[in-house]
């Protein structure tokens, strides 16, 4: 396109301010967690002591637990809630409350916290009222406010996937007459598996990055990772927030490389 | 290929017995009816209750006394939204904030997109994946690190001493600019993605054939290619608008006390004022305002499947 290349310069500088502005704060962070000094911002020689102060910390080792179970158990369920959402939106056809169903998967995509975190609050405490469960607030409750909200994202990746897989397999199976419920777990499930394991990424590292809606629903003692470093960076900065965000954004790092690894093993680029 | 019509295709669904159908349906419909519109109807109840020093802190709405049921609605938390100008004030303040930090990250991911869209194929993919990447790391993470950059002796103060360009450093941490600078940063993905999704379905033809037919670069892009990524446009303006309405963390740690958000009223109602009817009826006030922008977002959502689907069928 002639029009086009002209311009290819220009379009690779835009990309790449882009970049800078994205990563700029990334790496910042990363660096001075390195810091010798205690003013994140100032440079004062290589020092990985504040590593060690946040293996001392025990509250923020404890909430980081708390965080992590919270965010595999929501994980499984949203995959498994979004994944059906997802089947039942794409492959059966008209029925009577999908309408609804579709609402319910692109609303809480984009429905502020405050009012996800204070409604399903007010929910818990009056089903606790009525029948007695979930029994007070904790790890319970902020299980399933964040399946829910995962789960919405879990059917938005597993539909996109669901709508471009072929169907001919499946179809090839139900001819050789395999039941319904076979061919989806023989056929089906394999065959949209890559974006099963991203929603669960994704769903998974959402929980563990959720401040709002924990802070609402959570109880005494249940404290996630994202509301003790929230109490903290309030006071101001501190060198171990950067630590722990070091290891965050190395984890996650790690966990979309193999992924993506994985990914391109299942699937031959095309 | 066989396809299906847009409300779905396979074969598979529809061989399932009608049993099985509505049980595989009910498992996502009951979860999320359960826990996402559901929790609206006890939102919308609380909001017309009274509050009390009581466990939960409000007075139930209706209570059954010696066989009549008595209801007593309390419109009184609306009232008391509409007689303190706070709530205007904020409710005002956080749409403009959202509406202009949309629009900056309109102007910042639209160029973005398109640069990603129009490099080479083989490019693609990477450069999406860097756009995504940031969104995987921690959000509060990522507001944390702004306030290293702002702050009086932070990064960009610093930088700007040492090179002698000015002499007391700038206030960027808690202004409306930090507010802005935030919301733009972290919700430039979702303004990237769908944009760039409309943008890479665009048909080359078209601009080269605007481009034989003698038109500037400009003049098609202004005539072509901005018209037919207006979906894509509509899209990520509302998938950064609405939660940015509602926003309570990036005004909490960059904006500064004059810096009034409807998230931020919210949370403080509810965590220290304990005045839960009140935080109900502000958040029912958020809904109705935010409706409209989410309707929008469905109607340019749902048309893209439409489209592909009727594309298919042609194939």
């Amino acid at each position: 396109m002639r029009g086009v290349s002209r311009h290819r310069p220009l379009l690779a500088l835009i990309v790449l301010l882009g970049f800078v502005f994205l990563y700029a704060p990334i790496v910042s962070l990363v660096v001075f967690s390195f810091n010798e000094s205690r003013l994140v911002t100032v440079w004062g020689g290589f020092s990985t002591k504040w590593y060690v102060e946040l293996f001392r910390d025990s509250q923020i080792l404890e909430a980081a637990w708390i965080s992590l179970r919270v965010a595999a158990a929501s994980a499984s369920i949203a995959t498994v809630v979004g994944t059906l959402g997802a089947f039942v939106l794409v492959r059966f056809g008209p029925f009577r409350s999908r309408a609804l169903l579709s609402m319910m998967i692109t609303a809480p995509l984009v429905m502020p916290e405050v009012i996800i975190g204070l409604s399903l609050l007010l929910l818990f405490i009056s089903m606790e009222g009525l029948i007695g469960w979930p029994s007070g607030r904790g790890m319970m409750t902020i299980i399933i406010a964040h399946a829910t909200f995962g789960a919405a994202y879990a059917a938005v990746v597993v539909q996109s996937r669901l709508a471009e897989t072929d169907l001919s397999l499946e179809e090839a199976a139900m001819d050789l007459g395999a039941r319904p419920v076979r061919v989806f777990f023989d056929v089906t499930l394999p065959g949209i598996m890559p974006a099963l394991i991203s929603s669960w990424l994704l769903a998974f590292t959402l929980s563990l990055d959720d401040l709002v809606i924990a802070s609402f629903v959570s109880g005494p003692g249940s404290s996630t990772l994202p509301m003790v470093v929230f109490s903290k960076v309030r006071l101001g900065v501190s060198p171990d927030v950067n630590a722990l965000a070091t290891i965050v954004i190395a984890l996650v790092s790690l966990a979309i490389i193999v992924a993506a690894l994985l990914m391109n093993r299942r699937r031959p680029m095309r | 290929m066989s396809g299906g019509g847009p409300l779905g295709r396979g074969a598979l669904g529809r061989a399932l017995a009608r049993n099985r159908r509505r049980l595989v349906i009910a498992v996502p419909l009951l979860w999320l009816g359960l826990f996402f519109l559901v929790p609206f109807l006890y939102v919308a109840k609380i909001s017309l209750s009274v509050p009390a020093i009581a466990r939960p802190p409000y007075l139930p709405l209706w209570e059954w006394k010696d066989g009549t049921l008595d209801l007593s609605l309390n419109f009184g938390n609306f009232l008391f939204l509409i007689q303190d100008r706070l709530y205007l004030a904020a409710y005002l303040e956080s749409l403009r904030i959202a509406a202009i930090s949309t629009l900056i990250t309109l102007l910042i991911g639209y160029p973005m997109a398109y640069a990603i869209a129009r490099s080479p194929a083989g490019r693609r993919n990477l450069l999406l994946m860097l756009v995504i990447l940031p969104f995987w790391t921690s959000f509060l993470l990522r507001v944390y690190a702004w306030i290293g950059f702002l702050k009086s002796n932070g990064v960009i103060n610093n930088t700007l001493m040492a090179l002698g360009l000015i002499d007391t450093p700038l206030v960027l941490m808690q202004t409306d600019f930090a507010v802005y600078l935030g919301i733009v940063y972290t919700y430039l993905p979702f303004m990237i993605l769908p944009l760039y999704a409309n943008l890479a379905r665009l048909d080359g033809a078209l601009l080269e054939a605007s481009a034989d037919l003698g038109a500037r670069p400009l003049t098609t892009f202004a005539t072509v290619t901005l018209p037919l990524s207006a979906r894509g446009i509509v899209a990520g303006c509302m998938l950064v608008f609405i939660p940015a309405v509602g926003e309570f963390v990036i005004p909490a740690l960059l904006g500064g006390p004059d810096t009034l958000m409807i998230g931020a009223v919210l949370w403080n109602e509810f965590f220290s004022n304990r005045d839960w009817p009140v935080a109900s009826a502000v958040a029912v006030v958020m809904l109705l305002v935010l409706i409209l922008p989410i309707m929008l977002l469905r109607r340019v959502q749902a048309a893209p499947e439409a489209d592909a689907s009727k594309a298919e069928d042609a194939a």
